[in-house]
C-alpha cells in the first residue's frame, strides 16, 4: 500500500453503505426529536442519550427479566420513556435554557452511570443481549431476528444474496419517514405555533395565556419518544445493550446532525444525519497510513471541526433560515 | 396555604431566602453531625480529607470556570478539555523530558493559560462581535472540546499513563491517613486558590474583573478595557484549569476523558456557588468534593459520582440561583 493511498472501493460496497445508512438513520431519529425541542420549542436538551438508554434498557429488561413479548415490551418502553421524559421535564423546564442544558446533561449521565452501576437490573459493565436458563437461551432480539429472517426471505426469490442489515434499514428509515411526516404536521398546528412563540419570546408567549411549560413538556416527552425508539434500533443493530454506548458523545453528535442540517428544518435534519456520517464512516474506510486509534480521534476531531466552523460561519446550517437562530441571542438574558 | 399564620414552609423558606450561605452551612454541619453520631468521628474525618483533595480540583476548575461565565456569560464545555491538556502538558515535562513536578505543574499552568487565551482570541471574541446566542457559543465550545481531545488522543493515544510522583508513602497524624501525593494536591491547590481569592477580592484587575461580571456593557462605558480584562480572565480560568488537571492526573492518572469526567462536578460547584461568584465556586467545590466522599460512608463507593450529578440536579432545581448567587442571576 502506497503512503495515504486511498481505496475508493468501500464506496461501492453494499454493506458499507447498508451500516452507514443504519446509523445515519438511528441519529435522524434522535436528533429529530432535538430538532422538535431545540429547534422549534427553544429547549436545549442534552440528554438525548438519556431517552435512548432508558428506551433501550426497559424493553430489554422487560423481555429479559419481565419476560413480556417483544412487541408488547415496545410499547411498553414508549411509554415508560415517555413518562420518564415528563418526570425530567417538570422540575427542570422551569429553569434557564443554560441551566436546563446543563441539568439534562447530568441526568443522562445518572442514567447511564446507573445502567453501569445497577448490576443486577442492568447487567452492569457485561450489558444485556441473552438470558440463559438451563440449555434454553432467550435474546432480547429473538422476535426482530425472525421478522427479520423472514423479510430476508421474501427478498431471496429474486436477489440471491441480500444485505443481511436490509430489514432493519427498511425499519429504521419508515420511521424516519413516518417521524418527518407527523412532526411536520405538528408544527403547522396552533400546538406548534404555540412552540413557536415559547422559542422566540417565552414571556410574551405566557403573557398572552399560553401554558409555556406544558407546552415545553410535551415536546420534550415526544422528543423522549423518538429517543426510544432511536434506542430500540441501536439495540437491535448492535445486537446488545451497554452502557457505553449512550455515552453524551451521542448527544453531541446529535447535535452535529442537527446543526449540519439546519435549525428549524426537519428535513435538514435527514440530510444532515447522512452527510455526517459519510463523511464519519468514510474515515474508517479510506485506507490512511494511521492506526485504528488515530482514526478514532480523527472522527472526533471531524466533528468538532465541523461543529465550529458551522457555528461561527454558517450558524443556520445547510437548510435553516437565519433568522430562525434566534435562540439565546445575547446571552442568558 | 392560610395567610393568617405564617406555616413552616413559609418560615423556611424566608430563612433560606435571607440567609442562603448560612443556611447551607446549617444543613451541611446537620449531616456531618448526623454522619459523626452514625460512623464515628474518625470515618467522617478521613473521608473528609479525601474529599477535600477532590473538593480542591473541583474548586480549581470550577474558579476559572465561573469566571468565565459569569463575564462571558459562555457555557464552556470545553473547559473540563483545558483540564486534560494540562494535565498532559505536566506529563510531557515530567516524564518525557524527565523533569521535575513542580516545572511540569508551571508549564501545564502556562500552556493551559495560553490555549484559553488563544481560544478567546481565535474563537469567542470574534463570536461576540457577531453577536452569537447561547446555543452557537455553547456547541462551539462542544466543537472545541472535541478537537482537544481528540488532539490529546492522537499524540499520546488512550491507554491510561501516569506522572512520575510517589503514590505509596503517606502522612499520619491524629489517627489520619493521607498520601503524600494527596497532601501536595491540597496544599498547592489551596495556595493558589488562596492568592487567586486576595488577587480577585483586592486587586484593582479584580474589581474590574467584578464589575465585568455585573455588566460588560457598563463596565465598557465606564472606560475600562474589557478587552484587557477578559484577556487576564481566561489567563487565569486556563492556568487554573491546567492546574486542576495536573493534580487530579497526579492523583489518578491520565487518560483523553480525564477532564471530561470532571465537568460536571465542576459546573455543579460553579451552578452552587452562584454563576460569576469565584468565593461561591471556590466553597462550593471544596464542599461538594467531600459530600461525593461522604457518600461512600451510606451507599457503595462505585455510586460516589453518581451522587455528584444527583446533587447538582436536587440542588439546580431547589434553588437554581446557587447558594452564594444574587436574584438577578436566574
Amino acid at each position: 500500500m502506497p503512503p495515504l493511498g486511498f481505496t475508493l472501493q468501500a464506496f461501492t460496497n453494499l454493506g458499507f453503505w447498508s451500516g452507514v445508512l443504519v446509523v445515519a438513520g438511528i441519529y435522524a431519529v434522535v436528533a429529530l426529536g432535538l430538532q422538535l425541542n431545540v429547534g422549534y420549542t427553544g429547549i436545549l436538551n442534552f440528554g438525548q442519550a438519556a431517552f435512548m438508554a432508558v428506551g433501550g434498557y426497559s424493553m430489554a429488561i422487560l423481555v429479559l427479566e419481565g419476560g413480556l413479548s417483544f412487541w408488547l415490551a415496545l410499547p411498553a418502553a414508549v411509554l415508560i420513556t415517555m413518562a420518564f421524559g415528563v418526570l425530567v421535564g417538570l422540575p427542570s423546564l422551569r429553569l434557564r435554557a443554560d441551566y436546563f442544558a446543563i441539568v439534562t446533561l447530568a441526568m443522562a449521565e445518572v442514567v447511564r452511570l446507573a445502567a453501569q452501576n445497577a448490576r443486577d437490573l442492568t447487567g452492569g459493565t457485561k450489558g444485556l443481549y441473552c438470558e440463559f436458563e438451563g440449555v434454553n437461551q432467550t435474546c432480547f432480539d429473538d422476535s426482530w431476528k425472525s421478522v427479520s429472517g423472514w423479510i430476508l426471505d421474501r427478498f431471496e426469490s429474486f436477489w440471491s444474496d441480500p444485505e443481511p442489515l436490509l430489514p432493519l434499514l427498511i425499519v429504521i428509515w419508515a420511521t424516519v419517514a413516518l417521524g418527518l411526516v407527523v412532526l411536520r404536521r405538528l408544527q403547522g398546528t396552533p400546538w406548534g405555533r404555540v412552540l413557536r412563540a415559547i422559542r422566540e419570546d417565552e414571556d410574551a408567549a405566557r403573557a398572552l395565556g399560553k401554558n409555556t411549560v406544558l407546552h415545553k413538556l410535551q415536546s420534550l416527552a415526544i422528543s423522549a419518544v423518538l429517543g426510544a425508539f432511536a434506542g430500540f434500533f441501536l439495540a437491535l443493530f448492535l445486537a446488545t445493550i451497554h452502557p457505553d454506548d449512550y455515552q453524551p458523545i451521542v448527544t453531541f453528535f446529535a447535535f452535529g446532525v442537527l446543526v449540519l442540517g439546519g435549525l428549524a428544518s426537519y428535513s435538514g435534519v435527514v440530510v444532515g444525519a447522512i452527510l455526517l456520517w459519510t463523511l464519519l464512516e468514510g474515515t474508517r474506510f479510506v485506507e490512511l497510513p494511521i492506526s485504528e486509534e488515530k482514526t478514532a480521534a480523527l472522527r472526533f476531531a471531524i466533528v468538532g471541526a465541523v461543529l465550529i466552523g458551522l457555528m461561527a460561519f454558517r450558524p443556520q446550517g445547510l437548510f435553516g433560515k437565519r433568522e430562525e437562530m434566534v435562540l439565546g441571542r445575547g446571552g442568558p438574558r | 396555604m392560610g395567610s393568617e399564620e405564617p406555616s413552616h414552609g413559609e418560615a423556611l423558606r424566608s430563612l433560606l431566602g435571607d440567609r442562603p450561605a448560612l443556611a447551607a452551612f446549617g444543613v451541611v454541619a446537620l449531616i456531618v453531625l448526623v454522619l459523626i453520631a452514625a460512623e464515628g468521628l474518625h470515618d467522617v474525618a478521613q473521608t473528609s480529607l479525601n474529599g477535600l483533595t477532590l473538593g480542591t480540583i473541583y474548586a480549581l476548575g470550577a474558579v476559572g470556570l465561573t469566571l468565565v461565565y459569569g463575564i462571558l456569560k459562555l457555557v464552556n464545555f470545553a473547559q473540563g478539555d483545558f483540564l486534560t491538556f494540562g494535565a498532559y502538558m505536566a506529563y510531557l515535562v515530567n516524564v518525557t523530558w524527565g523533569m521535575p513536578l513542580f516545572a511540569a505543574i508551571f508549564f501545564a499552568m502556562a500552556t493551559t493559560a495560553l490555549l484559553g487565551l488563544l481560544s478567546e482570541r481565535l474563537m469567542w471574541r470574534p463570536m461576540r462581535g457577531k453577536g452569537a446566542g447561547l446555543l452557537q457559543l455553547l456547541l462551539m465550545s462542544i466543537g472545541l472540546a472535541f478537537v482537544i481531545r481528540s488532539g490529546i488522543q492522537w499524540f499520546w493515544g488512550s491507554e491510561i499513563r501516569t506522572l512520575d510522583v510517589n503514590i505509596t508513602d503517606s502522612v499520619t497524624f491524629l489517627g489520619l491517613r493521607i498520601g503524600e501525593t494527596e497532601l501536595m494536591v491540597v496544599v498547592v491547590g489551596l495556595l493558589v486558590l488562596f492568592a487567586v481569592g486576595l488577587v480577585v477580592r483586592f486587586s484593582l484587575l479584580g474589581k474590574r474583573m467584578r464589575a465585568l461580571s455585573d455588566s460588560l456593557d457598563l463596565a465598557e462605558t465606564a472606560g475600562i478595557d474589557t478587552r484587557r480584562v477578559i484577556l487576564f480572565t481566561w489567563l487565569f480560568a486556563g492556568a487554573l484549569a491546567g492546574l486542576a488537571g495536573v493534580l487530579s492526573g497526579a492523583l489518578t492518572n491520565l487518560r483523553p476523558e480525564l477532564g471530561f469526567e470532571l465537568l460536571l462536578p465542576i459546573f455543579a460547584a460553579v451552578i452552587l456557588g452562584g454563576i460569576g461568584n469565584p468565593f461561591g465556586a471556590l466553597s462550593a467545590g471544596l464542599v461538594l468534593g467531600m459530600a461525593i466522599e461522604w457518600s461512600t460512608l451510606v451507599v457503595e463507593p462505585h455510586w460516589k459520582v453518581t451522587f455528584g450529578f444527583v446533587a447538582l440536579i436536587i440542588a439546580l432545581i431547589v434553588r437554581p440561583k446557587g447558594i452564594f448567587g444574587q436574584a438577578k442571576a436566574v
